[in-house]
């Protein structure tokens, strides 16, 4: 009940009730959308997902990772894997693979904040550790080098080994979105979250006033790492395949991180936000370049759209959308 | 809250083969408070850092109440019952005014809420409380001061480490800082080091003046002994006549 209270906190009834109707349409979706439309909504739980995971480093104790592939990467491997050579479902393989992407962001958060990589910096030993994975992992047999690993595809039905349909991963990814959502909104709530604002405003002036800055760090990107290695097990059994070149592509931890820029660093409906924006466009520009038959417009359209957005909403489309509906995120 | 006497025996720090301090000692029994003040470039602000713990000296030792404290980490430090202002302003823009300070209280509180009580008391205190819900980035310079003032106030410190919090104020302001800090220092026997340019400050408030110059004590004593102290007047009152 404590806390119930402290999650829902000052939120007003108004956004309480709409997120209310929100979870409940989304739970009644599957019924009501047909194939196409659930596979939208599919591809927007996910990336608010892995947004949210990625925002826990950069929006809150603002450190920028640009490798966030790694540790989905290394999540979807683990458990595809084991899954693979061992017949071990991915209910049991998560724990394995969320250990691995955690001991990952571990090191990676160990060398970049012990001797203070900050910035560009630290986003550079991201990269460099995302890109000696993806090489590794094109000459690993177990992971099936270069070639990639598949997973039997296999429609019928089977929760213990996620196995099935669309609809069976729609409701996977809808509880890792909403749960995310939640444990970001006690985290923030809380004293880490607040060090980390702090962190992320001025770590010196934060470690003064008695902030362990490192521990705190830590903290941050062992969480983010081991919510986006959720997303890649999900991803992993969601697609049936896994290769090195885009699993742990630079592209891809690009693309992690386009929903909370768009949708606002560092709020909660950031991410969200972002990735309906996102992904609406690049449906949208999808259906624009077939209609207009002119292959690769699609991604000069999307590229146009960001730059328009980052141009006059620098601080993502959630603080403005919040603005304009008179709700305002409260400024910790 | 009760304050604690700090000794710096000996303590030395260089930069690259240039030495910033040199052999500085003193102590400032618990419950006083002292002011150091030189010339421009003269060490003070090292001498804070290495007592902050932003880095160790390379000489000698700082105790607070008798325990070492040099070569702990700055939130160590603060553990131990230091806190600090910065000369050059750092409060968290992004946040408001009350989650500035509610930060600096999470170190005694573990609950936000209490943390905000307790941030909120002290803001009342220093004239801060209508602008709370305001992001520090768009507070006035003085009102940054006292920010800096009520963040470190919050981790209820025993020792408190002021870096020329009155300069930028106004004498009216000046005043009424002084009367505050005399207040807290009186009601709560908190020790303070303030390092100070307005004289008119460090005359009100510190039993001791301990002065320093290209990174050696050349003096201390009371305000008296040390306006009239030859080195004090050749070195740094030379310039300005001392209030």
């Amino acid at each position: 009940m404590n806390l119930v209270r402290r999650l829902v906190g000052n939120a007003p009834p108004r956004i309480l009730w709409s997120l209310g109707a929100l979870l409940a349409l989304l739970l009644i979706a599957p019924a009501l959308l047909g194939k196409y439309w659930l596979s939208v909504l599919i591809l927007i739980l996910y990336f608010a997902y892995v947004g949210q995971a990625w925002n826990i480093l950069m929006g809150f104790a603002g450190q920028l990772s640009l490798g966030h592939a790694l540790y989905a990467g290394l999540g979807g491997y683990i458990a595809a894997g084991l899954y693979f050579h061992y017949g071990i479902g991915p209910w049991a393989g998560l724990f394995a693979a969320v250990a691995v992407a955690a001991t990952a962001g571990a090191i990676v958060g160990y060398l970049g904040f012990r001797f203070s990589l900050a910035g560009v910096y630290f986003a550079l030993l991201t990269i460099a550790f995302s890109e000696f994975t993806r090489v590794a992992f094109d000459h690993w047999a177990w992971a099936g080098g270069s070639g990639g690993l598949f997973l039997k595809v296999d429609a019928t039905r089977d929760i213990v080994n996620l196995r099935g349909g669309p609809v069976l991963f729609y409701y996977v990814i809808l509880a890792l979105a909403v749960g995310a959502f939640i444990l970001c909104r006690a985290l923030l709530e809380s004293r880490l979250g607040r060090y980390w604002l702090a962190i992320r405003e001025d770590a010196e002036a934060a470690q003064a006033v008695g902030v362990p800055v490192l521990r705190c760090k830590m903290i941050a990107i062992v969480i983010s790492a081991a919510l986006t290695a959720l997303a890649g097990v999900w991803n992993a059994f969601y697609y049936n395949n896994l290769f090195p070149e885009t699993a742990f592509a630079m592209g891809r931890s690009i693309e992690i991180t386009l929903a909370p820029i768009i949708g606002g660093l560092g709020t909660l409906f950031g991410p969200v936000v972002g990735a309906v924006v996102l992904t609406g466009l690049g449906e949208a520009f999808t259906d624009l370049s077939d209609a207009l038959r002119i292959s690769g417009i699609k991604q000069i359209f999307y590229g146009l759209a960001l730059l328009v957005i980052v141009v006059y909403r620098p601080a993502g489309v959630w603080p403005w959308l919040a603005d304009k509906l008179g709700l305002k995120e409260r400024q910790p | 809250m009760s304050g604690a006497r700090l000794d710096l025996e000996g303590i030395g720090k260089s930069f690259r083969g240039l030495r910033a301090v040199h052999d500085v000692s003193f102590t400032v029994p618990a419950g006083a408070v002292h002011a150091l003040i030189g010339p421009n470039g003269a060490g003070k602000t090292t001498i804070f850092n290495m007592i902050a713990g932003v880095f160790a000296p390379d000489a000698g030792a700082v105790r607070l109440d008798g325990e070492t404290i040099s070569g702990l980490r700055p939130d160590r430090i603060c553990d131990a019952g230091v806190g600090r202002t910065f000369q050059l302003v750092k409060p968290f823009r992004g946040l408001s005014v009350l989650e500035n300070v509610t930060v600096g209280a999470l170190h005694r509180h573990r609950h936000l809420g209490q943390a905000r009580d307790s941030a909120a008391a002290i803001l009342s205190r220093l004239g801060l409380h209508d602008r709370r819900h305001q992001l520090a980035e768009s507070l006035t310079l003085p009102d940054r001061k006292r920010l800096e003032v009520a963040r470190a106030l919050a981790t209820e410190p025993k020792l408190l480490l002021l870096d020329e919090v009155m300069a930028g104020l106004r004498p009216t302001e000046v005043d009424v800082m002084v009367q505050f800090l005399r207040e807290l220092n009186q009601r709560t026997g908190l020790t303070i080091l303030l390092i100070e340019h307005v004289m008119r400050a460090v005359m009100a408030l510190a039993a001791e003046i301990v002065v320093v110059s290209y990174g050696e004590k050349i003096a201390q004593g009371t305000p008296h002994e040390v306006t009239r102290h030859q080195a004090v007047l050749d070195v740094y009152l030379g310039e300005q006549e001392m209030a």
